[in-house]
This record gives C-alpha cells, sequence and structure tokens, in this order.
C-alpha cells in the first residue's frame, strides 16, 4: 500500500511537471531554442492566480474564484511569454543557437528580480525572505481524500485532472485543427511551411502562448498544493520539467507529458532507496541521475524527438 | 476521373501572369541571375532549361521571394511581389522543390490540408469550441484535400505518412499540396528528377492536367525529350544570363543552346545534329 501511495504522489507531482515540460517541448519543436525563462513563466501565472484573488474582498474561498484565477494567471503568463518573445528571442531568431540559449538565462533571471520588487507593494505579506500564503479554495483544497488507506490530497487531484483536460485539449489542437497542422508542418520545415501561406512568425507566437498556459495552470496548481507562492519556484520547477522534456524526447509533445509523469514517479519511487541515499533529501539526485542515464542510453528521449506530433 | 472543380481563370487572357523584369540576384561577388527578363501568359507551359549552375533554381527563388532580387523586380498578375513567401502564396504561386520538401512525418492527406491553410480562416478559439466555422472548414479542407489526391492519382494513399510513400508518389504529393494553394501559376522545379520513363510519362500527363484546368506552369527540367515535349515556351539560361527563349523547336535547334550542353545533347545525339542543320539553314 505504501508503494500505491506513494505512486499517486509521484504521479500528481508529475502531472505538474508535465504541465510545464509541455511548454518546454513545443518552443523547442518549432524554434530550436530551450526556453530557460519558461520556469518563470509558470511562477508569473501563480502570482498572477494570486493577484486576482487579491483584488476581490480578502478571504474569498469559494469555488468560483477558481476558474478567476485561472484566466488572471493564464493572461499574466501568456502576455509576458509573448512579450519575451517579441523582445527577446524574435531579434536573435537567425543568430547563433548560443545567443538566444543565455538571453532565455538572462530573461529568467530578470523575471524573477522583477516579480521580488513587487514583494514589497503587497499590503500585509513578508518580505522576499519568505514565500507568499497562496489562498486556499474550497472544494479544490482541505481534507484529503481517504481510500482504504491510501491519502489522496485534494489538490493533487485537481492536478491530475487539470493535466488530463489540457493533454486531451491540446492532443486535439495539433492533431485536428488547421493551426495545429500548421505548428506541425512549421516544426517540420519551416521554410516550406511559409512558402505554403503560414505566417510563421504568428505560429512561434501561438507556441509561446500555448505553452504558457500550460504553464499557468500549473502555476495554479502549485499554489493550491504547495499553499505558497514564491519569486524562486520557476527556477527547480523549472529544470525537473525541462528534464521531463528531455526524458520524454525533446519536440515531443507526447514525450513531454509521459517523462513529466515518468520523473514524478521516479521522484515518489525515490523514498523507497534504504539508508541515507533515500527520501525526499536525494530525489532531486535520483532525478536527475535518471536524466544522465537516459541521456547516455537513449539520447533521442523515451518517445523519440523533434516532431511535434504522433510518436 | 477527377471532380475537380476548375478556377475560372480571373486574369485577362492577353496580360501576361507573371513578368520578370531585368531580375538579378547577386551573393556578394557572385551573379548567379544577371539581368533576366521573362513573361509568362494564362495557361501556358513554360520551361526553364540551362546547364547545372546556371541559375535557374536561384531565379526560382527570386520569383517565389524566397529570395529578394538585388536589382529588378517581379510583377505578378498584375502586383508587384512582396519579398514574402506567404504573401506570395496568397497571391497565387505555388511551387514545388527540387529536393522533396513534404512534412515527412505527415499523411499525404495532412500535407495537402497544409496546403490549404492560406485559403481558410478559422482561428484559434473557433477551433477550441468547435465552432460551427471550425467544423464547415475542416469538412471542405478535408473534401479538397481529397481530391487533390484523386487528382494526381494518390486517391487511394491518403493516411499513409509522407515519408513512406515511394518516391514518384512524393513528387506527385507535392504537386498536391501546391494545387492545394489555389494557384494561378505553379512552379515545378525538376517534377521529374529520379523518375523512371512510365513514371515521367505520367507527370507529362499531369502537368498537361493541370494546364487544362486554366493555371500556367513554369518547369525547370534537365530532360530535354520532356521539356519539349511539354512546353509551349522555352527559356534557356546559361551562366545567369538568358541565351535564348522561344518555341521548343527555335531553342532545340539553336547552336548555342547545343554549344553549352555540350557532350549531353538537348536529345538523342542523332536527333540533336539533324536539328541543329535544320536550325542553321532555317536561320
Amino acid at each position: 500500500m505504501d508503494v500505491l501511495q506513494q505512486l499517486v504522489n509521484g504521479l500528481s507531482l508529475g502531472a505538474l511537471y508535465a504541465l510545464i515540460a509541455v511548454g518546454y517541448t513545443v518552443v523547442y519543436g518549432i524554434v530550436q531554442l530551450i526556453n530557460f525563462a519558461h520556469g518563470e513563466i509558470f511562477m508569473i501565472g501563480g502570482f498572477g492566480a494570486l493577484a486576482v484573488w487579491l483584488l476581490f474582498p480578502a478571504g474569498n474561498v469559494s469555488i468560483w474564484m477558481l476558474p478567476l484565477m485561472l484566466f488572471g494567471g493564464v493572461v499574466a503568463a501568456v502576455g509576458v511569454a509573448l512579450l519575451t518573445e517579441r523582445f527577446a528571442y524574435r531579434p536573435l531568431r537567425n543568430a547563433p543557437r548560443l545567443a538566444p540559449l543565455i538571453t532565455a538565462i538572462g530573461v529568467s533571471i530578470f523575471l524573477q528580480e522583477l516579480i521580488r520588487l513587487f514583494y514589497g507593494d503587497i499590503p500585509g505579506f513578508p518580505d522576499s525572505k519568505r514565500a507568499i500564503p497562496f489562498p486556499q479554495i474550497e472544494y479544490v483544497t482541505g481534507p484529503a481524500f481517504n481510500m482504504g488507506g491510501l491519502t489522496i490530497q485534494r489538490a493533487a487531484l485537481f492536478t491530475l485532472v487539470a493535466l488530463a483536460i489540457c493533454a486531451g485539449l491540446l492532443y486535439v489542437f495539433v492533431n485536428k485543427t488547421r493551426l495545429g497542422r500548421a505548428m506541425q508542418a512549421t516544426s517540420q520545415d519551416p521554410d516550406t511551411a511559409r512558402l505554403m501561406g503560414i505566417n510563421v512568425d504568428k505560429i512561434i507566437m501561438v507556441a509561446f502562448a500555448l505553452g504558457a498556459a500550460l504553464a499557468a495552470v500549473a502555476g495554479l496548481a502549485h499554489g493550491l498544493r504547495y499553499t505558497n507562492v514564491d519569486f524562486r519556484m520557476g527556477f527547480l520547477a523549472g529544470l525537473k520539467a525541462f528534464t521531463a522534456a528531455v526524458l520524454g524526447g525533446i519536440g515531443n509533445i507526447n514525450g513531454a507529458v509521459l517523462g513529466g509523469l515518468v520523473l514524478g514517479v521516479v521522484e515518489g519511487m525515490a523514498t523507497f532507496i534504504p539508508g541515507q541515499f533515500g527520501g525526499s533529501a536525494w530525489k532531486d539526485v535520483w532525478a536527475f541521475a535518471l536524466l544522465i542515464l537516459v541521456l547516455v542510453f537513449r539520447p533521442q528521449g523515451l518517445l523519440g524527438a523533434r516532431v511535434v506530433d504522433r510518436a | 476521373m477527377t471532380q475537380v472543380q476548375t478556377t475560372a481563370p480571373t486574369t485577362d487572357r492577353d496580360a501576361p501572369i507573371l513578368a520578370a523584369e531585368n531580375v538579378t540576384m547577386r551573393f556578394g561577388g557572385l551573379t548567379a541571375v544577371d539581368s533576366v527578363s521573362f513573361r509568362v501568359m494564362p495557361g501556358e507551359i513554360v520551361g526553364l532549361i540551362g546547364p547545372n549552375g546556371a541559375g535557374k533554381t536561384t531565379f526560382f527563388n527570386c520569383l517565389t521571394g524566397l529570395y529578394l532580387p538585388t536589382a529588378g523586380r517581379v510583377v505578378f498578375n498584375g502586383a508587384v511581389l512582396p519579398p514574402k513567401p506567404r504573401k506570395v502564396v496568397q497571391a497565387g504561386m505555388a511551387r514545388t522543390f527540387q529536393n522533396i520538401r513534404l512534412f515527412a512525418n505527415m499523411t499525404a492527406l495532412e500535407n495537402v490540408m497544409v496546403g490549404r491553410y492560406c485559403r481558410t480562416s478559422a482561428g484559434a478559439f473557433t477551433s477550441i469550441i468547435r465552432g460551427p466555422k471550425f467544423r464547415r472548414e475542416e469538412r471542405e479542407t478535408r473534401e479538397r484535400a481529397q481530391q487533390l489526391l484523386d487528382f494526381v492519382g494518390l486517391g487511394p494513399t491518403t493516411d499513409a505518412l509522407a515519408r513512406n510513400l515511394p518516391y514518384g508518389d512524393q513528387r506527385r504529393l507535392e504537386i498536391a499540396r501546391a494545387l492545394a494553394t489555389d494557384p494561378k501559376l505553379v512552379l515545378l522545379d525538376e517534377p521529374t528528377a529520379g523518375m523512371n520513363p512510365q513514371e515521367t510519362r505520367q507527370a507529362e500527363e499531369l502537368i498537361f492536367r493541370i494546364r487544362d484546368r486554366g493555371l500556367a506552369v513554369v518547369v525547370i527540367e534537365h530532360d530535354m525529350r520532356f521539356i519539349f515535349n511539354l512546353c509551349d515556351r522555352v527559356l534557356c539560361l546559361v551562366q545567369g544570363r538568358a541565351l535564348i527563349e522561344g518555341t521548343p523547336a527555335e531553342v532545340q535547334s539553336d547552336p548555342r543552346v547545343i554549344e553549352a550542353y555540350i557532350g549531353t545533347g538537348p536529345d538523342s545525339d542523332a536527333a540533336s545534329a539533324s536539328e541543329q542543320d535544320r536550325g542553321r539553314t532555317d536561320a
């Protein structure tokens, strides 16, 4: 039963990684850029949701706040992602690949510090040394469900359901719609896509926006689950999600979802490693050890890389 | 065999659909295309020939907006072409490539459906909520793509991945994808490269059928028999310059063309020799 419990914990953690990882993979599939600022987009999604909550009379925890907060998070994340694309990455479209990569790291630091600047202005909230408490919304947080010894946190369940819905919508969008087909075409051959009348700049913006929207969902889920948000939270989450994307095969959307879930489960199962190497202190080590193993033995990832389409 | 509706030519029959005026393309010190002028009338099949490195593909890239010509201009359907490939496609010009450039990991049908992109407009929002416009457009796109596959003779391969198709079929799929953009003019870059004689005959017949739908066609080709059978007019480029433009018979018999092609001959050697003699007496 313990194994089952850790499996559930791992899956819900993995769902969070998966939601963020999709953003890495979609953008990489189209512009071959590892957008290291994507973790910060996730963080901004969380803060956007918090900001909407703060706009309303204090202490409102009813369930109808949830869609409003989600909307706020998505707007903030998509807005910031599009701005970074327009002003940081687009001018470097034809530069050597290292230039946008370094820029992405710069953007990441810039966004973290930008959010930190707001800390002092939020009434009643602590300084930058402490995390900001995230509102607890009825139904999606609160007492955990108990099923025959298995404990499932409500927020964890929320994350899993959110991933299932997002992954389903994403699949339909990429495979069944005109814009999705244009995205596949652009990722396979941008020049030919242009000659088919596809506005490649627009497709790149769609890719950034899509990734940011899912990251915002993850940001909200993270806030509900860990009951706080923090300007630094995007760093490690982003790194883990990047790992998940590489694990599944970077550029492959299904792979990102699978990679996230696998990574989460591995972290969960790390608890069972005996002695000092087990437990939560070492879970990051095992997660990144898995990444190294995959890179050595299957560099294209679990599902193969570089194609934003069927595995 | 085909039920594809012919798009009625909207342009005046007497005005050229495409006119290149003194197009020059330089790459650093290399002049790849040197002030070439060239016109295509609606419903005409024009061939572009020349030895390797003559600038045929560069000229094509200037025509389709992949390159902005260093000097000169390209007028298509009465307007100067914007140097943006997607605007060029919207204006009604489509092309295929010398090296096949299909979307390898999409099915044959999906490849053609991508070609419909510039003629459809369902946005992200209506796609997500699956609004009536999205569903209607999606159905029309699918039907039209299937018709085009039938038209080029790929009807049964709808769901095959493009990369798994035989070589000749990939070439025909590229043509179907180009036709999906509703062009007024198609440019085919070596459509029969690597084809066997039977496939070449099929390609010839296909190009005639495209012309019969009211489209103008420009073809780059090294297969001289194919070009001279197919084309109404032929332009020969040598070292970036237009050497001669005229009917297949004129070009075929021009001694300069034969000289440019020395060792390869425009047709079988015996035929070319007699053509050459006749050309001289005519001149």
